[in-house]
């Protein structure tokens, strides 16, 4: 008996990967736990391990394959003892599927996956500059001609839409619903909001006066493509204010060496950013406004402070999370955030690990940047941007004097965070920062 | 335990296609049958027409032989043969749906169905042909019963069997008419002016509305009426018919044009004003069946107000056309079967089989422009179509419908040479949403009368190559 291997899923919501590498051939004995493949999202690649022992008898998605549909059968395995039969061409993955599903079958089938999200998504919804039909993953995008159009003139990204055609095709009802002109049958499209404006048609280079030949194109991968996507889509529709704030941080890092001393035997080394994290963890949860979305069916107040990391890696970056940081201590924080970000710089991250939280936290300080502004990372409220800690003159008492200051900014998103809110968040934050111990309590 | 997953009420092209599908679907079905499989399409419409008005179209032909440089002596019909022949086609069909139920496993009942309320589903009471009476019960029970000719008894709109006919006695008829009246200028009344004409009778049409083929585009039904006209159907428009009435020779009718009052007399009268639904006697008044204007209430996918029971095609209401009732029929089986059915509109395609040929799908100019569309218009005639001149067949023309803003294809029609077999190429552009530019990029083959399709979306565009 042949055994199927089915293209996993890599998250609860993932729907599609690529097949980056194959580790096995036609041929090749495994045994369960080896490695036989590696799967690629936009934002990580994981090994798949082989579940069955038995000789890899076809691989039946090639190595390289983009837009893989999770469940589809990507190599077959011949049982132990079995000859392994050639991989006859003939034989699609799904030949013995009956060509009608029975009402039962019917019932049970899932409705037809969306081709549209892509696996790093968050769910929120965007506008492209134009009616790609290539999604972040670079998958094609089934939409009827009419639907194109349609959704080119209202300024809508079909990738943000969910297909009601049939397989899944974009079709004109649902750019009507999604534009909130038509009743959808089923509304699948959270920000029905019509663009104010069609978004414009991007320019050659060429025709910005960049001649072809005068660089070397570095093709968009899918993290690229994710980040230019996510990053514009978040500067264009979300109204985002930065506030600034200076800390004087010569009592934490006094407080950081004494830490670091008591944790040394357990090989535990808190960083600054890991004590910035636990502060924003436990003034999230004293601002609690601080810590919420804004979604169109109304305000999502967090129940817990999901900090997101941003960690540069090769070719982007990328932000782990650490889970409901408001409940962990210091120490655990420290370790957790070693981990994801090692994990980050070689891919490792499992999907969930990355997609969602509910604040992040971005930190050029130890490159030397004083200070800056970050883009909000939907469906977030607010970014922090955390410059570098340096001996600056302050003013105390009527007398000059010097201190450790650092500056950070606080970039928020003024549909769910006002002014007010972002700065009774900061001030609670700079309090805890300036004198740690208020930390415990 | 019912006796059925499904059981279909009547036998009708949308009852028996919903009966297989369901059959396909692995439900179990039944489908009762009071008269004969394939209803009044198969029997009394749709194909039986046909076969007559091949009749017509090949003995038009020989009477224009010469222009093909042919001819031929002694042009006559037997009109017994005619007939018989129509009758056999019906025939055939009929024991071709008989074939199909029986490799489905569909039971047929014969015999005539009235409803009764049960724990589920209505269930069936068949008053059986052969005599005696059965209950069936089934967890889905969809009403396809279809319609019958509208008639008006109190001005006489009502068939005598002998001079006042409905469509039905207009195709076995024992002679051909000298004289005919047709009331009604729907594609029923056209297609039957049109087969008498051919066969030598006068033939005059009353149309209550201000032009022909009411339903169709403007210039179409111009278009139609100068045709129909330049074969010798005369015409009567914005009449009002206050009585029709036999007479010592034949009928007499009584109408009024533009304030001017005529008496028509002639041998025949044909009454096609439209159809009824066929709701009654069979208990629905029971259930508390929601009627809307005579016909069951239902949502999109035939659903009834009342649980376990569906209603598809005429009996559901407008158009009433076999292939809307077929398209129904699968849409409500694969929904009952918990299909996720695709959510698109498809437009229903309209076909005259007259001489000349009138097929049509969407919205005709004004119904755009009602609906507030702004327009693009094009038009191709057949006469400068190079398939067209090659056949001898230049009659006609081809008119498109575009949304001037989305370029969304939003109606075509067509007056001409078998047109009815071409109008699916713009359904299927409608029902996949093409717009102009995937019409433009279409390839259409040479020659071909179809090329028409092709200039007329580019002359909407005044872009057309040809003109």
């Amino acid at each position: 008996m042949s055994i199927e291997i089915l293209m996993p899923a890599l998250s609860p919501t993932m729907e599609e990967g690529s097949l980056a590498k194959w580790h096995v051939k036609p041929g090749d004995t495994v045994k369960a736990g080896d490695v036989i493949a590696e799967i690629e999202t936009d934002k990580a690649t994981m090994e798949v391990e082989a579940v069955d022992e038995g000789v890899v008898e076809a691989i039946l998605v090639d190595a390289g394959t983009e837009g893989v549909k999770v469940n589809t059968p990507i190599a077959r395995l011949a049982g132990e003892g079995e000859a392994p039969a050639p991989a006859p061409k003939a034989e699609a993955p799904k030949a013995e599927a009956k060509p009608e599903p029975t009402p039962e079958a019917a019932k049970a089938a899932p409705p037809p996956a969306a081709p549209s999200q892509a696996a790093g998504e968050t769910g929120a919804t965007t506008k492209a500059p134009a009616p790609a039909t290539l999604n972040g993953s670079g998958d094609r995008i089934f939409a009827s001609p009419l639907a194109k159009r349609l959704a080119q003139a209202a300024g809508l990204d079909l990738a943000a839409l969910k297909g009601s055609g049939p397989h899944g095709r974009i079709v004109k009802a649902d750019v009507d619903a999604a534009r909130g002109k038509a009743p959808a049958e089923a509304p699948s499209f959270p920000g029905a909001a019509p663009a104010s404006a069609p978004a414009r048609a991007p320019q050659s280079l060429a025709q910005m006066g960049i001649p072809d030949g005068s660089y070397d194109l570095v093709p968009l991968d899918g993290m690229r493509k994710t980040i230019a996507r996510r990053m514009t889509d978040s500067f264009r529709d979300i109204p985002h204010f930065p506030l600034t704030i200076d800390l004087e941080i010569d009592g934490l890092l006094a407080a950081r060496s004494k830490i670091n001393a008591m944790l040394e035997k357990d090989g535990v080394k808190v960083s600054v950013n890991d004590l910035v994290m636990k502060a924003v963890a436990v003034a999230l949860k004293r601002v609690p406004e601080a810590n919420a979305s804004y979604s169109p069916e109304g305000l999502a107040m967090h129940h817990h402070a999901d900090i997101a990391m941003a960690v540069a890696i090769d070719g982007g970056l990328i932000t782990p999370i650490i889970r409901k940081a408001d409940t962990k201590g210091l120490a655990k924080i420290a370790i957790e955030a070693k981990d994801l970000a090692a994990r980050a710089r070689d891919r490792k991250l499992k999907p969930e690990e990355f997609q969602g939280g509910t604040f992040s936290v971005s930190n050029l300080g130890m490159m030397g940047i004083k200070s800056f502004a970050s883009i909000i990372n939907e469906p977030q409220g607010c970014i922090m941007s955390v410059g570098a800690g340096e001996q600056r003159p302050v003013v105390k008492n009527g007398e000059l004097a010097i201190a450790t200051v650092m500056t950070v900014t606080l970039t928020c998103d003024h549909r769910v965070v006002d002014g007010a809110i972002g700065a009774r968040f900061l001030q609670v934050f700079k309090s805890l920062i300036e004198d740690p111990l208020t930390m415990i309590v | 335990m019912s006796d059925f997953d499904v059981i279909v009420i009547g036998a009708g092209p949308g009852g028996y296609v919903t009966a297989i599908r369901a059959s396909q679907l692995g439900l179990k079905t039944a489908i009762v049958e009071r008269e004969n499989l394939g209803g009044i399409c198969l029997n009394w419409g749709c194909i039986p027409t046909k076969a007559l008005l091949k009749t017509a179209e090949v003995y038009e032909q020989l009477g224009h032989l010469e222009a093909y440089g042919l001819s031929v002596q002694g042009r006559s019909f037997d009109f017994g043969k005619v007939v018989e022949r129509s009758r056999g086609v019906a025939k055939q069909l009929t024991a071709g749906v008989a074939f199909l139920m029986k490799k489905h496993k569909i039971e047929v009942i014969e015999g005539t169905a009235k409803l009764e309320k049960a724990a589920g589903a209505p269930k069936a009471v068949v008053a059986l042909k052969a005599g005696g009476s059965r209950t069936v019960t089934a967890k889905h029970v969809i009403l396809a019963t279809g319609a019958r000719a509208r008639t008006i008894p109190a001005i006489g709109f009502e068939p005598d069997g002998e001079r006042i006919w409905t469509y039905r006695e207009a195709l076995v008829p024992k002679s051909a008419p000298k004289s005919l009246v047709v009331i009604g200028s729907g594609a029923i009344g056209i297609e039957f002016a049109s087969f008498y004409r051919a066969l030598g009778s006068e033939v005059t049409v009353i149309e209550a509305l201000d032009r022909i083929l009411p339903v169709e585009d403007e210039e179409i039904s111009k278009a139609a009426h100068k045709a129909f006209e330049k074969r010798g159907i005369k015409f009567r428009v914005a009449a009002k018919v206050s009585k029709l009435a036999k007479s010592k020779s034949g009928v007499s009718v009584d109408l009024e044009v533009g304030g001017k009052a005529e008496t028509l007399a002639a041998d025949v009268a044909i009454v096609a004003i439209g159809i009824s639904p066929n709701t009654d006697n069979m208990g629905l008044e029971t259930l508390g069946l929601k009627l809307d204007r005579g016909h069951v209430a239902t949502d999109k996918h035939g659903v009834t107000n009342v649980p376990g029971l569906y209603a598809i095609g005429d009996v559901a209401g407008a158009p009433w056309l076999a292939h809307k009732a077929m398209h129904e029929g699968v849409h409500c089986i694969e929904y009952i079967a918990g299909f996720k059915t695709p959510n698109l509109t498809a437009p229903i395609p309209g076909c005259t089989y007259a001489t000349p040929q009138v097929a049509s799908v969407g919205l005709t100019e004004a119904a755009a422009k009602a609906a507030g569309h702004e327009v693009k218009v094009g038009r191709f005639p057949f006469k400068v179509n190079g398939k067209a001149i090659a056949a001898g067949e230049l009659d006609g023309f081809v008119k498109t419908v575009f949304d001037a803003n989305t370029g969304a294809l939003l109606g075509a029609h067509m007056i001409g040479h078998e047109v009815t077999e071409m109008i699916q190429g713009y359904a299927i552009a409608m029902t996949m949403e093409a717009t102009e530019e995937d019409l433009f990029a279409t390839v259409f083959p040479h020659p071909t009368m179809s090329e028409a399709m092709h200039e007329a979306a580019l002359d909407a565009y005044a872009r057309p190559l040809h003109i």
